[in-house]
């Protein structure tokens, strides 16, 4: 089966009057139907950048973006905006961290997500009320009918969450796009939302790519994992057995800093240092300026993308060369 | 032995006002009769989602908005009454980390400038107040030659809190509020901060209250743990036993609704459903009966009180108190 999303080489620069910051440094990956991507990675590693560029909503005046995108059979980075409205919706969709930035507070839900439909579509405003119902439903708001009728102030958190799901659903996209659609919401909400989103994904059959910055909600949604640091992947496999057993150091670190099951008022091994600044990188590994495995090759030469057993590959001469095996930390 | 830190009542609403007259239209019930220690030594982790009532309790602790009933002692005097502990003396005892690293700061001026303001405040010569300062940096892991003359925008995020550790450390507190105060950060740098904190604690003898909505970063750092719905303490007790075996509804359903970390072991269903309700105008009785799987009539009626057990435990259920009138009880 052919991938529904296909990513060669992206890279993404902006251009400040001061500095060209280096956000995506060169991601490559493939996305089947039905799968679910998650790429894991801390705030300015290039991860959110890289799911505007797929659905082409970098600011054109003030970045860059080379490579090569192809979204079901369509080459994002070569279309015009009136193409890329048409593909948008239809083909690909996004859903954000704050609900308020894909919906318009002047409008009831019902009326934005009717406006959707018939745009793309072509249906009858009534036909298009019906469909955004049964999205509403489809989403497990309760009472929907009156929910149509509501503006985004008037619910809470979690229903726009929802609401904004609907809208992203509304013309049947084949590939979803979620930036960390979960992050700013309650925990006994956020598990609603990861629930609801699986359910939805296998229902629908749709590709997923999910960033976020915590493994756990990785885990929850994830079928493979993507981890990237300073704009590019480090290390990517199925999420099990990246959780399970991580190879690159920086996932180990970051799996040995999430305090889950660190003995209790004992010292986490955390990473020392801080990301690099993007608009400098260094030569060679970025990450070597923090790793405690690092020799002379890994500050000049950048790692290739090496792969390993099991379906997964590791940016890191040193593992690649088998010279260091990072332990698990569970 | 005398906690360091008796609250006992402690209650606030917040009058919401509008329409014409900007008349009192109903009231935020944001922190309700709720009673706790905090004994010397030891770290409190208070946990809650939005609206519990987490923040306005530590706020209402530093006297930052005054509170309706209810009293605070530190260290065996009361805070607010005459013959007490005034606020100077209070703030000397008694100081705050928030989330936001930057709004925290006064970007006008060098952090070693902002660490040594409170000690400035209180008396204490520049030169001497500045020495403390560059110590203070030292301690928190900033080299003070290249960082007492930065400004706070010249930092990263964990660099600020790290400078925020050491502005409430000024006027040597024997009790630091924690407000969120690793939320902000990568995971990365949460756990640096994390050990700055841990090891802190242990060289300066602090006692800490720790406020987080992050159910693993409090199980790593308390001693005992504070669980708040709505304005109220629905569970309290030794950290352990309560991640092990939650007995209160609420508490069992946050612990579940944790992301599981074991892609094999999925989380199926919610726990619960829908959002916690607004503060304003909670229900009645039990507050957390409208999303209890097991509330019945009497969780309507009565407010369930907050029992303790001999393990240091207390629990707010009907469920758990015989004779209440629950069939589960």
């Amino acid at each position: 089966m052919a991938p529904v999303v296909s990513v060669k080489d992206l890279r993404v620069r902006f251009t400040t009057p001061d500095a060209v910051v280096s956000a995506v440094n060169g991601i490559s990956f493939d996305l089947k139907a039905g799968r679910v991507l998650g790429i894991l990675g801390e705030s300015g590693s290039g991860k959110s950048v890289t799911l505007r560029a797929l659905i082409g909503l970098l600011p054109p005046r003030h970045s860059r973006v080379e490579g090569h995108i192809a979204v079901a059979g369509h080459n994002v980075t070569k279309m015009s905006d009136a193409e890329l409205r048409e593909v948008r919706g239809t083909k690909i969709a996004m859903i954000f961290q704050e609900p308020m930035t894909a919906l318009d507070p002047v409008f009831t839900i019902g009326e934005q997500i009717a406006e959707t439909i018939v745009r793309h579509e072509g249906v009858s405003r009534d036909a298009a009320y019906r469909r955004a119902l049964e999205l509403l439903e489809m989403v497990q708001i309760p009472s929907a009918a009156r929910r149509l009728k509501a503006y985004p102030h008037e619910m809470s958190g979690g229903m726009r969450q929802r609401a904004m799901i609907a809208l992203a659903l509304s013309c049947r996209p084949a590939v979803l796009l979620a930036d960390e659609p979960t992050t700013a919401l309650d925990v006994t909400v956020q598990i609603q939302i990861i629930v609801l989103l699986r359910q939805l994904q296998q229902e629908l059959g749709m590709a997923v790519v999910f960033v976020t910055h915590d493994v756990g909600v990785a885990a929850e949604v994830a079928d493979r994992i993507a981890v990237m640091y300073a704009g590019r992947f480090v290390e990517t496999g199925p999420t099990d057995s990246v959780i399970r057993s991580p190879s690159h150091p920086y996932t180990a670190g970051l799996l040995a800093s999430t305090v889950l099951g660190a003995a209790h008022g004992q010292r986490l091994e955390a990473i020392p240092g801080a990301p690099p600044d993007m608009t400098s990188l260094p030569p060679g590994c970025s990450f070597a300026p923090r790793c405690r495995f690092a020799d002379p090759r890994c500050r000049h030469d950048l790692p290739g993308e090496y792969p390993l057993a099991a379906d997964r590959a590791v940016r890191c001469l040193r593992v690649a060369e088998g010279e260091i095996a990072v332990t698990s930390p569970r | 032995m005398r906690p360091l830190l008796a609250v006992d009542g402690l209650t606030k609403h917040f009058p919401v006002r509008g329409g014409l007259l900007n008349r009192t239209q109903a009231m935020v019930q944001a922190v309700d009769d709720v009673s706790f220690t905090v004994e010397a030594g030891e770290t409190l982790g208070i946990v809650g989602e939005s609206g519990c009532g987490k923040s306005t309790t530590a706020r209402l602790l530093m006297h930052q908005v005054p509170l309706d009933r209810g009293t605070i002692a530190f260290d065996g005097k009361a805070i607010g009454s005459r013959e007490a502990l005034s606020r100077r003396d209070l703030h000397r005892q008694m100081q705050m980390v928030f989330q936001d690293s930057y709004a925290s700061l006064n970007p006008r001026l060098p952090v070693s400038m902002s660490i040594a303001f409170g000690p400035l405040a209180h008396g204490l010569a520049k030169p001497a107040a500045l020495a403390r300062a560059m110590d203070l940096l030292e301690a928190v892991g900033l080299d003070p030659l290249l960082f007492a003359n930065r400004y706070p925008h010249e930092l990263s995020g964990g660099q600020r809190q790290r400078i925020n550790v050491a502005r409430a450390l000024a006027l040597e507190p024997r009790l630091v509020i924690l407000d969120e105060a690793v939320s902000a950060l990568d995971k990365s740098i949460e756990a640096q901060v994390l050990n700055l904190l841990v090891d802190l604690k242990q060289r300066l003898d602090l006692t800490y209250i720790f406020i987080s909505h992050d159910l693993n970063v409090v199980r790593f750092i308390s001693d005992r743990v504070m669980v708040m719905y709505l304005g109220k303490i629905v569970e309290y007790g030794p950290v352990d036993r309560i991640y092990r075996a939650p007995r209160h509804p609420y508490t069992k359903a946050l612990l579940l609704a944790m992301p599981s970390m074991d892609p094999r072991r999925r989380t199926q269903e919610a726990p619960l459903s829908g959002d916690p309700p607004n503060p304003i105008n909670p229900p009645s009785g039990c507050r957390f009966r409208t999303r209890c799987p097991f509330a019945e009539a009497v969780c309507a009626d009565v407010p369930p009180a907050l029992t303790a057990d001999d393990g240091g435990r207390a629990v707010a259920c009907h469920m758990l108190s015989p004779g209440s009138g629950h069939s589960r009880a």
